[in-house]
């Protein structure tokens, strides 16, 4: 059965890749995880600078779900292509570097510079960090920037260029039509959710920012709507991001639009969860009897009845 | 890190024994070559405590002890997690991931280890006493709780107590406890290891640095996956380099000058 797919004549040798921030900068893992089962590693999120991050408290755990603001701590993509590149270029999978900026041309200067240096498979633009004042979430619900941001960094590479949206809007698949119509090769759906926990007891957030992100399986039906969505909106490739935990999560995601899939927050509990997830949906593809795991994509009938997506589609 | 031999695996490990040490406190037993032969004092494992998604994260533990291949951590139950923990039986199946972080460092210039240990901070002692014995070191130990009740004293070396409500030993807080002995063993050269809630750390931190002696605390950090990959457990850092030191990679053992709490 072929599980392999391509982007922009990248070729991913699955369809599970794991999310940018839940598996650092691969090395960390690479003991206790066999990286090479997997179909691609995306990041932690890369800025010119290295970043400290948020104060604590950074992580509330949440009914099947966790809330974080770590504030995209990095070492700057300087470090990256110094400490850690050199060890992902051994890898026998597909990286795509996350890029995060506080301004248009922060955006440029990190996408340029990896571009001079050899490794990366490509890139995920991330536009929906809700942690971080400037840039991020600002840049992310903004359909005009976002377009501008995906405008400007189309023409600095011929790579596979994704752009990471935010469910923080009200109709994500204006998003994805902006990014679509500015050249990209494909939409990560979906940035972590906006959320808050409050200690009852001190009468204060939990978070030192107020609210997080939350992630995990308690926004996977979530997820998997706007994945539905956008999937009615465009024609380039979805990423579906957003609580998978197994194989058959991954399948849901398939069924309901997306090409392929990043394992997150599944990851901090088991490293091997991508590895688990890819062997999952083959064993699934399997049974069924596929010739190609692509099969399943987009294969949900959905003219069973009239989703309320309808209406602003 | 990069100096240090990491033996990190994630291991199915049996439990072999459960039982109530004192009131409301656990130690769960668990089966494991793995850890037995690689965990020192001060490291910790992360636990899943269930098997679904309530609780989805794992919860960190310190290694209390170990004998054969039986490996003990210590916890009191705080939550959803801990308590399903708590409820685990002999002969059922424990998701460990470990040993992490950076242990308790052994060697050095000193003869006494004065081993402070507030509430559950009492965990790693154990272990700890019986590596430093190992390297010839003296060992004291300070327990702190609330009540004579949450006291446990098996396995603890040469241990004397303070509770907050004075119902055993010296009525007030270990680090009042510790300062009556302090003048005592400062000829035999001693090194403080301390473990427990962020406030009695700073405390004995701040004393350590008054009475002048080498100061090693462990702590805890709200951490997702205790590997150095969610970034989810920053302590702030004295030293100005970066602002801050992951707990589960760093640390969670730490020399009292190189972090500041808060």
């Amino acid at each position: 059965m072929k599980e392999s797919f391509t982007l922009r004549g990248v070729q991913f040798k699955n369809r599970v890749l794991v999310a940018s921030g839940t598996f650092g900068y691969g090395d960390e893992l690479k003991d206790v995880v066999d990286v090479n089962a997997l179909g691609g590693i995306c990041t932690k999120s890369l800025s010119w600078k290295p970043r400290d991050g948020n104060p604590p408290r950074r992580i509330v755990e949440t009914p099947s779900g966790m809330l974080n603001s770590i504030g995209l701590a990095n070492i700057g993509v300087h470090r990256f292509i110094e400490e850690k590149l050199p060890y992902l270029r051994t890898l026998d999978t597909t990286i795509i570097a996350n890029i995060a900026a506080s301004s248009v041309q922060e955006y440029c200067d990190v996408l340029s510079l990896l571009e001079q240096q050899d490794g990366i498979d490509g890139y995920e633009i991330n536009v929906s960090c809700p942690n971080v004042k400037e840039g991020g979430l600002n840049f992310g619900t903004n359909k005009e920037m976002t377009r501008e941001i995906t405008a400007r960094l189309r023409p600095l590479t011929r790579k596979p260029l994704m752009i990471k949206l935010t469910p923080n809007v009200t109709h994500i698949s204006e998003f994805a039509r902006a990014v679509e119509d500015a050249g990209a090769d494909a939409v990560s759906v979906i940035n972590t959710l906006i959320g808050l926990a409050v200690d009852i007891y001190a009468r204060k957030p939990k978070l030192s920012t107020v609210t997080g992100g939350l992630s995990g399986p308690a926004i996977k039906p979530v997820a998997l709507a706007k994945v539905y969505e956008v999937s009615k909106a465009v024609k380039i490739p979805i990423i579906g991001i957003g609580g998978i935990m197994t194989g058959e999560d991954a399948v849901e995601f398939l069924l309901a639009g997306a090409t392929a899939v990043q394992v997150g927050t599944a990851s901090f509990i088991n490293p091997s969860a991508g590895v688990n997830v890819a062997a999952g949906l083959r064993s699934f593809g399997e049974k069924q009897g596929l010739s190609d795991i692509g099969q399943l994509v987009g294969a949900m009938e959905s003219n069973v009845g009239v989703s309320i997506l309808q209406s602003w589609l | 890190m990069a100096e240090r031999d990491r033996h990190i695996a994630q291991l199915l490990t049996p439990v072999l024994d459960r039982r109530e040490v004192a009131d409301g406190i656990f130690v769960i037993g668990l089966e494991s070559e793995h850890l037995a032969r690689y965990a020192e004092p001060g490291q910790f494992v992360n636990v899943r405590c269930g098997d679904a998604c309530l609780p989805l994260l794992r919860r960190p533990f310190s290694i209390s002890r170990i004998e054969g291949n039986t490996v003990e951590l210590m916890f009191n139950i705080v939550g959803q997690g801990t308590r399903m923990l708590a409820a685990r039986k002999k002969g059922d199946v424990v998701d460990v991931l470990g040993p992490l972080g950076v242990p308790f460092g052994l060697k050095g210039e000193f003869e006494t280890a004065l081993l402070v240990g507030g509430g559950l901070g009492a965990a790693p002692m154990p272990l700890l006493a019986d590596h430093l014995r190992r390297e010839g070191k003296n060992v004291q130990t300070f327990l702190g709780a609330r009540s004579a009740s949450q006291i446990t004293e098996s396995h603890m070396v040469n241990a004397e107590v303070a509770t907050d409500d004075g119902t055993k030993g010296y009525q007030g807080t270990v680090v009042d406890l510790l300062k009556r002995f302090v003048t005592a063993m400062k000829p035999m050269r001693p090194k403080i290891f301390g473990c427990g809630p962020t406030r009695m750390l700073k405390a004995l931190s701040e004393y350590a640095d008054v009475a002048g002696i080498e100061c090693e605390l462990s702590l805890e950090g709200d951490m997702a996956c205790g590997i150095g990959i969610c970034q989810g457990c920053p302590v702030e850092r004295a030293d100005g380099k970066k602002k801050y030191s992951l707990v589960c990679v760093e640390g969670p053992t730490f020399n009292s000058h190189d972090i500041i709490l808060r």
